[in-house]
């Protein structure tokens, strides 16, 4: 947690753990109190019951309190989305289209591959249509995805700061072989992936499976 | 108050009903009793539960490792499918309501029956018509759905599945629903007791009546989107297919506009349930009444405008996110706000921690988890990576399941003495409440991890490093079956072999106990005057005397 590929992911899991924590808290305090309160007035110990039917303070205490701490969640989970909804003026546009049960990425020079290929610290815009039903590009070590549909483009962009291979799944249900339609970025130095870019002739490139690790 | 020495030599419903057959089946199926009704429900809704509780353990088996186990792909997404239609449509919207709602508000509320007792079991017949529909889409050429409980087009526009009758059937229960929700309103409005003004109402019957506005104002809103899909199926029209120029995003909306206050359907009953069982055994009043009955109208009037949380990843603006994200915090509060006030009732209280009390403890912590977990998927940075994961199927089961379902259990072991007259084996109850805990947890927990990990939901197949957790899962699977067939065979004991109960064992006071167990036909020889709040247990010792 707190470091990985690129910056939001850091800033996506620093937002969990905050919410986690809160929430773990909550949790270990309802739950010690209720068990607590249980053995305290056990009826085998003769307690009285006493009738107590509320306490204002009380109600405003724990409506004040949690509407600040969920105000606050939003807050971090809203600016932490709203910084990877950014799109640099620089930033390379892939578009990708995604189909029953495949992806195919088109790059701005016109080349195409079934496997992404980004270079490092290079800002990334992917344009992305479904020719189908809908489908959903999530890259899980990024932390993020959107959805792929079709008569419709959507966004997704981020910086990928580490060289390296990742898987990159369909989240939206999408029929009988969406288990399957898995392919990898591959996040490759600068110089690398322009000897690769500039490469002229070639289309797709199989240089290893793509189809992510099942078998 | 109903003297309950006269009512000992009283016939109960079981004896005498209000059929022209005395007995039978007849007896039951043309029975407009609010109570022979509701033990139809539950025998109806007790099926589908295990059928699709069982799909599920069939679907753990094949996720038990990677690759093909047990069943191919197209086998498996139409099991998921089913497991989420039958539990959803046929489980748990009808469920609390269908069940403890039609057998228990007329009780609470010292009335008769219900206000329509014919309407009532037309509903009952429209739900099963419902159900044989869903059924008839198992079997017809065609084959079964595997859109997934969600309908989403364009998919659901393409797949060769029997979708139009399958979501025909959901357009049919969808008026049981806004029948049941019709007349609940005008039971609650008409037919309270001489001196139950509003804040004398228990809080099971708060719930109820907050649950069926959502039904009768939410459900029409899928009836038309059903509608809409049929035509666009069977005719060609494009409305949200985009091949044929419309826009599957808009069929998104449509669907979670009914579909998340429905979520509110399932939980707000049980909610009330928890109201009603908590004072019982802590034999105090409940703490913060008003609080809790004015969080459930909240709850209902907030979830309506909270559904495209659902939709933080499918592209629609990003104003639009942030708005109903900050929306989705603001509905956890009255949840909170009920929780806060359940555990204080246990505060110098008199608790005696039966079956019911205990199975309310489990709820409260696995409702909590499934709680705070929303405040995760509530979050847009966070739920835009953990959306369409296990994460989220991890959270809706601690909800629904850990929440409702558990709930559903509280409630038979609450009220089984007041609805068989008898009783179930004690200790097999608890010690099946404690394997519940255990079993639930390692059937849904890892799913959390898994989530987080970046396994996507609905996958017939996964990467060998989710593989451990998956196993732990499925090993949660065959524990959980052997508690539910212990808690079921323990009841099941209990109706046929248990001993007979006395009418009020809990010491309960709410004005079902305060009629013989099981009731009559018409619940009460004299509809009692309500003189007391709902949960004050000093008219407790005036009951004995009786």
């Amino acid at each position: 947690m707190l470091s990985g590929p690129t910056k939001h992911v850091e800033t996506a899991d620093a937002v969990m753990l905050y919410i986690v924590a809160v929430s773990v808290l909550l949790l270990i305090g309802i739950t010690v109190t209720m068990i607590y309160f249980v053995f305290k007035y056990h009826r085998k110990k003769g307690h009285k019951p006493v009738n107590i039917h509320g306490s204002v303070l009380l109600e405003t205490i724990w409506i004040v309190i949690p509407t600040l701490l969920v105000l606050s969640m939003f807050y971090y989970g809203y600016t932490g989305f709203r910084d990877s909804r950014i799109f640099p003026d620089d930033s390379m546009e892939i578009t990708v289209t995604a189909r029953m049960w495949s992806w195919d990425f088109k790059y701005p020079n016109g080349k195409v591959s079934d496997t992404l290929y980004v270079p490092v610290y290079q800002p990334i815009k992917l344009l992305m249509e479904s020719v189908d039903v809908n489908h959903s590009f999530y890259i899980p070590s990024f932390r993020i995805k959107e959805d792929v549909i079709a008569g419709k483009i959507n966004y997704l962009g981020f910086t990928p700061e580490e060289v390296g291979d990742y898987d990159v799944a369909c989240a939206e249900y999408c029929g009988l072989n969406h288990a399957f339609m898995y392919t990898k970025i591959k996040v490759m130095p600068g110089v690398e992936f322009y000897a690769w870019y500039e490469k002229s002739g070639e289309v797709k490139v199989n240089d290893e499976k793509t189809e992510g690790n099942i078998q | 108050m109903t003297n309950s020495s006269a009512v000992l030599n009283q016939k109960s419903f079981y004896e005498e009903g209000n059929t022209k057959a005395k007995s039978g089946l007849a007896a039951w199926i043309f029975s407009t009793d609010h109570k022979r009704i509701g033990l139809m429900y539950l025998s109806a809704i007790a099926i589908f539960f295990s059928v699709a509780a069982i799909i599920g353990i069939f679907m753990r088996l094949e996720l038990i490792s990677t690759g093909k186990d047990l069943m191919d792909a197209q086998t498996y997404n139409t099991l998921f499918t089913l497991h989420g239609v039958i539990m959803i449509f046929l489980f748990i919207i009808p469920g609390i309501p269908a069940v403890f709602g039609n057998f228990f508000l007329p009780l609470q509320l010292g009335a008769r029956d219900v206000s329509f007792p014919r309407l009532n079991l037309f509903s009952f017949w429209i739900y099963i018509t419902g159900a044989i529909l869903v059924l008839l889409s198992l079997v017809l050429p065609g084959g079964p759905i595997d859109t997934g409980w969600t309908f989403y087009i364009p998919y659901s526009v393409r797949s060769g599945t029997n979708i139009s009758l399958a979501i025909f059937a959901a357009f049919v229960l969808g008026f049981s629903s806004i029948l049941t929700g019709i007349n609940f309103i005008t039971t609650v409005h008409r037919l309270r007791a001489p001196g139950m003004s509003w804040f004398k109402m228990p809080l099971f019957v708060w719930a109820t009546y907050a649950t069926a506005w959502i039904q009768i104002i939410a459900t029409p809103v899928i009836a038309i989107t059903i509608v809409l899909v049929i035509i666009e199926r069977l005719f060609g029209v494009g409305i949200f297919d985009p091949s044929l120029g419309g826009d599957p995003i808009l069929y998104q909306h449509l669907f979670w506009i009914y579909s998340h206050p429905a979520v509110y359907i399932m939980i707000l009953p049980a909610m009330g349930v928890v109201s009603e069982i908590i004072p019982t055994f802590a034999r105090r009043t409940i703490f913060g009444y008003k609080a809790i009955a004015i969080s459930s109208l909240a709850i209902a009037f907030v979830g309506y405008l909270v559904w495209a949380h659902h939709m933080f990843t499918s592209g629609m603006s990003d104003t639009a996110r942030w708005i109903f994200s900050l929306l989705t915090f603001l509905v956890a509060l009255p949840s909170g706000v009920k929780v806060f006030n359940w555990v204080a009732t246990m505060y110098k209280g008199s608790i005696d921690p039966k079956p019911p009390f205990l199975w309310v403890m489990n709820f409260i912590f696995l409702f909590s988890i499934g709680g705070l977990t929303g405040l995760v998927l509530g979050s847009l940075v966070t739920d835009v990576h953990l959306h369409d994961t296990y994460f989220v199927v991890a959270h809706f089961h601690y909800v629904m399941f850990g929440g409702t379902g558990t709930i559903f259990f509280a409630a038979l072991y609450y009220w089984f003495p007041k609805i068989f007259g008898k009783m179930y084996n004690i200790k097999t109850a608890n010690i099946g409440v404690a394997l519940f805990f255990v079993a639930f947890n390692l059937l849904y927990f890892p799913k959390f991890i898994l989530g987080y990990m970046g396994m996507p939901r609905r996958y017939y197949d996964f990467l060998p490093e989710f593989e451990s957790l998956q196993f732990v899962s499925t090993v949660g699977s065959w524990l959980m079956l052997i508690t539910l067939i212990l808690i079921i065979w323990n009841l099941m004991h209990g109706i046929l072999r248990g001993r007979k109960s006395e009418s009020n064992p809990w010491g309960g006071v709410t004005l079902e106990w305060h009629t013989s167990s099981p009731p009559p036909l018409e619940n009460f020889k004299v509809i009692p005057e309500v003189k007391h709040e709902p949960y004050d247990f000093s008219q407790l010792e005036d009951m004995k005397n009786d």
